[in-house]
């Protein structure tokens, strides 16, 4: 099956309606997105950045359906429950489509539908929208650009500080085999701040294909704080994709976490267009199983005077496969440029196998670099040490691992999400994370048994 | 309490330990010295159950039961204690974590309700000063950080803590300055009851002027090559290990 056709066929299946409902913009950009995924489809296996992923193995589910309908079922109905010690505005995706609660944010934030947004809030969105994305080159971030029905428009003006953590639920459900394609876009005027929790809530076992592409634009003195806590079913696929653009003096903090997935493709893109602007990127993976997952970043330090602060951590047991591909490109006349990055894995047993491949490219004299990566195990001789206090092998294995994953959240800012975080990474290495506890909601009691 | 007869133990095929016999009562304080390499620390990994050591012949009785047969935690819960020569970092490890952990789980082995909070904090503050243990280092991770004296310290807050009936302190006193010697050594002969028993292995008779021992051992080469009273590590102290040597014909 010629899978770069038979998307391209989806497209066309499509082309009508998207042209109806569409601005003109947005036609347009599906079409610059096709034409592009017309001469480079989908990466393969000789992709450099897709080294160790196999496509194959997404494709071998036939995927149908692109266009979803809106669900019948009142979500609402589903989340009723509080979250809690966390101050969040929640805002619901169902399989990939905004579920509209015609949320208010204050002080003028807007957060609503990306078809809302094409027309509604059509000059920032038209300024904006894949004005990163088409420059990427990646096949699946085409996909998203050509197939994409709706997604997420954030927009936070100037001198505006979110207070709110803003969670967004990607509710996943129906049953058979889907793609789901979502295009989202977070736009950061000056001086402004937002923290963003995307979590996914699959309600039912279905494998579905998600390609998830987000856009962010952080303008001048602002900060994002962008966290996604990934937990499909192991049948499912994910790709996403994170684009991030840093003005002057802006700040972002972005946290993958994995803790569950068949097929699991993350990129993540940084751009530092301004001077003195940060960026700390944390990432852990939690996998087992035959789960795969696959780390691929790119930070480019495009001008003088920023850092960027990379840790990736993974624990893989039984057949738990791993990618982590992380590129620093120091262009040039970037001076003063600090990157640092690490990557670091235990593999709990002989059959789990991580790749591990950082890649630095300096093109500027007066910088600070460096990079590491390990692939371990469980430290044989702390294991002793805490087992002769009288520790069972199983907690001191526990323990062990949840102070490796520890680090990860050493680094991450606001204390209630942290706390949440901390929670469900160590459920989730005691094997007891149930569909009801995998996400920040705390809907215990039944709330969401579909 | 316990009793080593004909212990052979190897390491990756290097017999090490070529057949050890000991006996040690309840409330008795044996003292383990010997040259660097004989076997000591070797000895109390193979009583502690650690799995890189393998025991080819022999047996240990603990509190009349096979010991062998027992998993490194099981012995800790029976109250086999070991103050490591080398006490291991573990970076993310809270102290505070480990150790309430460790109570807990002896505590549940002997059918005792767990530790509150409270409880634990208050047990803790009074184990501490006990070890005079500088405050912080309960907060900090496990070892991370401490300079060698403070890890020792440590190994004995630990001993306080789980008050085991049977320590193996393996060097407890190198790396300690004087005072801390003092304190430390205070500590173990305060947690002395007729009912614990204690193998100190040292190399010098300052720690057995504080923690004096009912019987003295020399290991050498993996074996037990004399046994007499404290006087015994005095005569070390002063002639060293020639004149043993000379005895074994070597
Ligand atoms: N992994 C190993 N492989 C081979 N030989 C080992 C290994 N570990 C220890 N040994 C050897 O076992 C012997 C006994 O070591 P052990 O640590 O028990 O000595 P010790 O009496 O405690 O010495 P010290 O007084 O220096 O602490 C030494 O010769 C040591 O080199
Ligand atoms: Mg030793």
């Amino acid at each position: 099956m010629d899978i770069k056709k038979k998307y391209i066929d989806i497209f066309e299946s499509c082309a009508e309606q998207f042209r109806k409902s569409d601005t003109d913009f947005m036609f347009a950009k599906r079409n610059e997105a096709l034409e592009s995924f017309r001469q480079n489809g989908l990466p393969t296996a000789k992709t450099e950045n897709y080294r160790n992923f196999n496509i194959a193995d997404i494709f071998s589910t036939e995927f149908g359906n692109v266009l979803q309908n809106k669900t019948n079922v009142d979500l609402n109905e589903y989340f009723k429950c509080e979250v809690e010690n966390m101050d969040a505005e929640v805002v619901l995706v169902s399989n990939g489509m905004y579920y509209d609660q015609n949320k208010i944010l204050p002080d003028k934030a807007i957060i609503c539908s990306l078809k809302e947004a094409q027309t509604k809030h059509r000059d920032i969105f038209e300024k904006y929208y894949n004005s990163s994305a088409s420059n990427f080159g990646d096949g699946f971030v085409n996909l998203s650009t050509m197939l994409a029905d709706d997604g997420l428009f954030v927009y936070i003006p100037d001198n505006v500080r979110l207070e709110k953590t803003l969670q967004i639920i990607n509710l996943n459900h129906g049953f058979g085999s889907k793609n789901i394609v979502k295009r989202n876009l977070i736009v950061l005027g000056e001086n402004s701040s937002l923290s963003v929790v995307v979590c996914d809530h699959t309600l039912n076992s279905s494998n579905n294909f998600v390609i998830d592409t987000t856009e962010s634009f952080i303008g001048n003195g602002s900060k994002l704080t962008h966290y996604t806590l990934q937990n499909e079913p192991d049948q499912s696929s994910l790709v996403s994709s994170h684009l991030a653009e840093l003005g002057d003096n802006a700040n972002i903090e972005s946290f993958v976490l994995t803790l569950h997935g068949g097929i699991v493709r993350n990129n993540l893109r940084v751009r530092f267009n301004g001077e003195h602007s940060d960026a700390n990127l944390l990432g852990l993976y939690l996998i087992d199983r035959k789960q795969y997952v696959d780390n691929y970043t790119l930070i480019e330090h495009l001008v003088p005077n920023c850092n960027s602060n990379e840790l990736y951590k993974g624990i893989l047991d039984e057949q738990a496969r791993g990618s982590f591909m992380g590129k620093i490109i120091v262009h040039e006349g970037a001076q003063k440029t600090a990157a640092y990055q690490t990557n670091r894995n235990l593999c709990l047993t002989g059959d789990a196998r991580m790749t591990t491949k950082p890649q630095l490219e300096i093109y500027a004299d007066d910088v600070q670099c460096s990079h590491g990566a390990t692939v371990g195990q469980l430290d044989e001789e702390a294991l002793f040490y805490l087992r002769q206090r009288g520790i069972s092998t199983k907690e001191a294995k526990l323990m062990l691992m949840f102070a490796f994953a520890n680090d990860i959240l050493m680094n991450m800012h606001i204390e209630p999400l942290k706390e949440r975080i901390s929670g469900m990474i160590n459920s989730r290495l005691r094997g007891e994370l149930s569909e009801c506890s995998n996400c920040l909601l705390n809907c215990e009691g039944g709330n969401c048994n579909m | 309490m316990l009793t080593i007869k004909n212990l052979h133990a190897e390491i990756n095929g290097k017999e090490i330990l070529k057949g050890i016999n000991l006996e040690i009562k309840e409330g008795e304080v044996h003292a383990i010295m010997g040259p660097n390499g004989s076997g000591k620390s070797t000895l109390s990994a193979v009583l502690t159950g650690n799995e890189n050591y393998k025991v080819t012949d022999g047996e240990v009785i603990f509190k009349g039961r096979n010991l062998l047969e027992m998993s490194v935690e099981q012995r800790a819960k029976e109250g086999i204690f070991l103050s490591f020569q080398y006490p291991v970092e573990i970076p993310g490890v809270s102290m505070i974590n480990f150790m309430k952990t460790a109570i807990n789980e002896q505590r549940k082995y002997r059918g005792l309700p767990e530790l509150t909070a409270s409880e634990f904090l208050k047990y803790t503050r009074e184990m501490k000063e006990f070890v005079e243990l500088k405050d912080d280092l309960a907060n900090r991770q496990v070892n991370v950080g401490f300079s060698g004296g403070e890890k020792k310290r440590n190994e004995i807050f630990q001993m306080a803590m789980l008050r085991p009936c049977l320590s193996i302190l393996d060097e407890t006193d190198s790396g300690l300055d004087i005072d801390a010697l003092r304190i430390v050594a205070n500590g173990v002969n305060k947690l002395k009851t007729p009912e614990t028993s204690c193998i100190v292995i040292t190399h010098y008779q300052r720690l057995l002027d504080f923690i004096v021992p009912d019987v003295v051992h020399i290991l050498y080469n993996g074996r037990i090559v004399k046994t007499a009273g404290k006087e015994l590590a005095l005569e070390l102290e002063e002639k060293g290990y020639g004149w043993i040597k000379q005895q074994l014909g070597e």
